[in-house]
């Protein structure tokens, strides 16, 4: 197999491709419903999304090897600017999350999604695996200090999937169970703590997840409204633009954070099943991937990339059918906004570059 | 780091990896799999239930209120109307920081503390989504200033609705009533489906009496709505029944003729058709503007108008409990023939007083030196006190009270307005109830002038005067007659309870009584001669003066030494034309001193207008009796 195909010599894995094209085109599908009918929003987040596929080709180019290699200084150069936002950044909606640098506003912590998975890859590739204990720590405090940071913003949600990121990579590289279960009730006692450190309004979004009866017109009203939309579009869906919970505005958020209540009121469970099915099929090519890549390296960060994605998936739609707290997590390629899409496109081009240059490697 | 590489166990790890990343697959797999079961959950299992609450979410049913009923008079002038006025409304959920934006609109339109109070008290009663009127009856200038800023204001709106109206202010008061915003004893009563959307219910008068009619009945429509709660589209729609319009017997012409004659003095007027009861004109003075009551009026003004002297609240006409004085005297002559006390031509002599035997008091008659040889006619038409007590004497407390309320005295004529009172005709049983005392002799004859306990509404009087006219017949006074559909036009009749007739079966009673009280205005001695002068038509009546406070025996009453509040109500009861009555009225005037000197000449002044159509030119010159 000497020849190599067109796909492989451009670095683009066909069907990691061909599911995230379809991903995006339903989420323009639906952002079209969501976005009560405004063509302009689909055509900007459009454009949104061929740029970031641009960047994921371009990131894709680049060696897993080149990663490897930059991966420390991403990590520091993203703990700068996460302190760097703290103390001089920009004051937006009662957070501190965006450097602006003229003409981009990005946020720091979006960098860390990405760079704390390839720190901690970077960290245990350079060692024998399964990870001994006095590494385990190693790794876990350079999870926390950017989980701290982002946590401080307050960015609780990013801060919980940058903290995913990162353990789950330590879980693939074999800490070993009882480490796991240590881990686990340390996160058990900790809980009373962070509770403690924890804004108002984020203890009344826990509070609310809990019991969201009990103040139905103020923070309950997402999760209230988001399962009336979803279990009133029964099993085949109320159809496209149909959704009165959206159209009437009763959902909020619709075109972001609960785009998948509007998804679930027009298309029903045929739809949703269908979208996870998609989700489901992304992420067996993800793991695929980092089952078969060549460098440890490679194969951490690669696992740690999807299931870092399955989370983000598992969390959004678990947040709109009420089984999880609003947290404030998009639901990945579908709802409207750059960052993420950027974000995720990016790491779905390391997963390409990862899986397109094995074989280079073996020559 | 290439050295490190060769130390690695590749294979070993690789498998390692690949444990791990299947044990991580099936916690994804298994993930995805809570969220399909909860997703079955909700979409297959509790579908139902979303499906209703997303309905109940989307879709609203909203009242359409009818259009109140107007009220016409009989000669179709327009007493009731609903014209639109424009009131600034706000809808709270839109507006952030209502102090400050009241503050920012008392710029640009003249909000008082009245308003801002009124508007909080609503505030408080209505959702979140519902309009609170702020200010009412906006002028021009004030709807276009608002119009201009119309953009600072979001939240904030100028609202075109139908407002109860009354032309006539002040002249139909205490006929028409007004409507006024529904209050909590209202809620009570009412059936709240058919009242929804409606702010606005009858309060006294004609628009309590037929607010069934008027109120018609309430429409409904099923809206779409969004969460804002505008309404998106229209799904169903049953329109509002709207309410009849009232006509009412009152004559308007005469009615304004009756509220000048009454103008700047206390009293009350009551006029019916003798043949059906219709009333043609009813005035309580001073009447009140009941325009303000509509949308509440401000406490200041509510104030004065309660604590003013001439309590122009009161509805005199049905509420006012008159002794009625020398007034009874017609109906206590035709109750003493009745029963054969007295005949007509039985004569009594009057030295200007009279006693009980065995008594010293003297009971005076109003003319000092007394009447001489008076028989019933003479009575009547000199009004004879001595004669009727020893009328009311021999006639006793029993038959007495029978005898008048055979003429309605002491009952509600059922008429239809609001707040009558039955008036008071004494008995044994009701001293005794009321006061647990005998009754006394002396206390019959004071009931014989029309004095004492004995107490009459004005509408009673020209109920019981018409009787007289028409030879017997107890009519149920009424003001409304008719009822149309504003739409179709069908005309419904109001029935009232129907007349009846006056025990006394003998014409001749009657046609003496007539003649008695026609020569009160046109004989020679009569009390009212003055004001049956020259008249183009004969009518009867019979003038009285009430005490209002004890004079003493002995004492002379002399008009000047008295305050006014003290004086004499003034009163008479008259029928016209004698031959065929077309209209019977009771007159009052309050500390009006003589009946034949302030209540006659009224008489003559609405007699003259309606059977003739004169306009009252200038008043008919005193004559005390």
């Amino acid at each position: 197999m000497e020849q190599k195909s067109l796909a492989q010599r451009l670095h683009i894995d066909i069907p990691l491709l061909f599911g995230l094209v379809l991903l995006c085109g339903m989420g323009l599908i639906i952002l079209y419903s969501a976005g009560g009918q405004d063509i302009d929003i689909v055509i900007r987040q459009g454009v949104r999304m061929f740029l970031a596929i641009m960047l994921m080709f371009a990131v894709a180019q680049l060696t897993p090897t080149q990663m490897e290699r930059w991966s420390l200084w991403v990590y520091l150069g993203g703990v700068i600017l996460l302190i760097v936002v703290l103390y001089i950044g920009h004051i937006s909606k009662g957070a501190q999350r965006w450097i602006d640098i003229g003409l981009v506003r990005f946020q720091p912590s979006e960098i860390m999604k990405l760079a704390v998975p390839m720190a901690v890859a970077w960290f245990l590739a350079s060692s024998n695996l399964p990870v001994k204990i006095g590494r385990v720590v190693i790794a876990c405090v350079m999870i926390m200090v950017p989980v701290v940071l982002i946590a401080k913003q307050p960015d609780l949600g990013t801060a919980l999937l940058v903290a995913i990121a990162g353990l789950s990579i330590l879980f693939i590289a074999g800490i070993s169970w009882r480490l796991i279960t240590a881990l686990f009730i340390l996160g058990a006692t900790a809980a009373p703590l962070l509770w403690h450190f924890m804004h108002d309004y984020q203890k009344r979004r826990l509070l609310m997840f809990l019991d969201p009866e009990q103040d139905p017109l103020g923070s309950g009203y997402h999760i209230i409204q988001s399962q009336i939309a979803i279990g009133s579009g029964g099993i085949y869906g109320k159809g496209w633009l149909n959704g009165t919970q959206s159209h009437l505005e009763f959902l909020p958020e619709r075109s972001t954070d609960f785009i998948f209540a509007v998804y679930s009121e027009e298309f029903g469970l045929m739809g949703a099943i269908l979208l996870i099915s998609i989700y489901l099929f992304v992420i067996s090519r993800g793991l695929t991937i980092a089952v078969s890549a060549q460098q440890t390296y490679g194969k951490l960060l690669a696992a740690g990339i999807i299931l870092t994605f399955s989370v983000y998936v598992f969390v959004n739609i678990g947040m709109a059918i009420g089984q999880l707290p609003v947290v404030g997590v998009p639901l990945p390629l579908i709802s409207q906004g750059g960052t993420s899409i950027v974000t995720l496109m990016l790491a779905f081009g390391i997963l390409m570059s990862i899986n397109t240059h094995r074989r280079m490697l073996s020559e | 780091m290439s050295l490190k590489f060769y130390f690695k166990d590749n294979i070993e790890e690789s498998r390692l990896i690949k444990r791990r990343i299947i044990i991580a697959a099936s916690i994804v797999i298994l993930l995805m799999g809570l969220l399909l079961l909860r997703l079955v959950n909700l979409q297959m299992i509790k579908h139902e239930h979303f499906i209703t609450l997303s309905q109940n979410n989307r879709v609203k049913v909203l009242p359409i209120p009818p259009i109140r009923g107007l009220i016409y008079s009989r000669d179709d002038i327009l007493l009731a109307e609903n014209q639109p006025a424009f009131s600034l409304e706000i809808i709270p959920e839109q507006v952030e920081n209502m102090d400050d934006v009241i503050k920012a609109l008392a710029r640009i339109v003249s909000i008082q503390d009245e308003d801002t109070r009124r508007f909080y008290k609503l505030l408080k009663e209505k959702r979140r989504h519902d309009s609170v009127p702020l200010r009412y009856n906006l002028d021009e200038i004030e709807v276009a200033n608002f119009a201009v800023n119309n953009h600072l204001f979001p939240g904030v709106e100028v609202v075109a609705r139908p407002y109860r109206r009354y032309p006539l202010k002040d002249i139909t008061s205490h006929v028409i009533g007004y409507v006024g915003r529904i209050d909590d004893n209202d809620m009570a009563q009412l059936d709240n489906s058919n009242y929804l959307g409606i702010t606005h219910i009858g309060k006294l008068g004609i628009e309590k009496t037929y607010e069934e009619l008027l109120h018609g009945r309430v429409g409904h429509q099923q809206v779409e709505v969004n969460a804002q709660g505008r309404i998106i589209r229209v799904l169903e729609r049953t329109a509002p029944e709207p309410g009849k319009n009232i006509y009412l017997s009152l004559d308007v012409s005469l009615q304004k003729v009756a509220v000048e004659a009454l103008k700047d003095k206390k009293g009350a007027i009551v006029a019916v058709d003798p043949a059906n009861g219709d009333v043609l004109a009813l005035v309580s003075s001073p009447g009140y503007d009941p325009n303000p009551f509509v949308n509440g009026i401000d406490a200041k003004s509510y104030q004065a108008l309660l604590e003013s002297k001439s309590t122009p609240l009161i509805n005199r006409a049905v509420q006012g409990k008159y002794p009625p004085g020398s007034v009874i005297k017609p109906f206590l002559g035709a109750v003493a023939l009745a029963y054969g006390v007295r005949t007509k031509d039985e004569t009594t002599w009057c030295p200007g007083w009279y006693a009980l035997k065995g008594h010293e008091h003297r009971y005076r008659d109003w003319k000092r030196g007394g009447h001489g040889h008076v028989n019933l006619n003479t009575a009547i038409v000199q009004s004879c006190d001595v004669y009727y007590y020893s009328l009311a004497n021999d006639l006793g407390i029993n038959r007495l009270y029978d005898g008048l309320a055979n003429f309605g005295f002491g009952e509600k004529t059922g008429i239809d307005i609001s707040g009558e009172s039955t008036g008071l005709v004494p008995s044994v049983e009701w001293k005794r109830r009321v006061y647990n005392q005998p009754w006394y002799q002396g206390e019959t004859l004071i009931a014989g002038i029309g004095q004492g306990a004995v107490l009459t509404t004005p509408v009673q009087l020209a109920v019981a005067t018409a009787a007289v006219a028409s030879q017997g017949k107890i009519v149920s006074p009424h003001l409304a007659y008719e009822a149309r559909d504003p739409i179709t036009n069908q005309v419904q009749i109001l029935e009232h309870a129907h007349s009846h007739q006056v025990a006394f079966q003998d014409p001749g009673i009657w046609k003496f009584i007539i003649e008695a009280m026609t020569d009160v205005v046109h004989g020679a001695y009569g009390t009212a001669r003055r004001s049956g002068m020259d008249a183009k038509y004969k009518f009867a009546g019979k003038t009285g003066t009430a005490q209002v406070i004890g004079i003493d025996q002995n004492e002379a009453y002399k008009k000047e030494d008295i305050a006014e509040e003290f004086q004499d109500h003034a009163l008479f009861i008259a029928f016209a034309p004698v031959d065929s009555p077309k209209i019977a009225v009771a007159i009052i005037v309050e500390n009006g001193g003589s009946g034949s000197g302030a209540a006659a000449p009224i008489a003559r002044i609405l007699f003259d207008h309606y059977l003739l159509g004169l306009q009252p030119v200038s008043e008919v010159k005193e004559n005390n009796t």
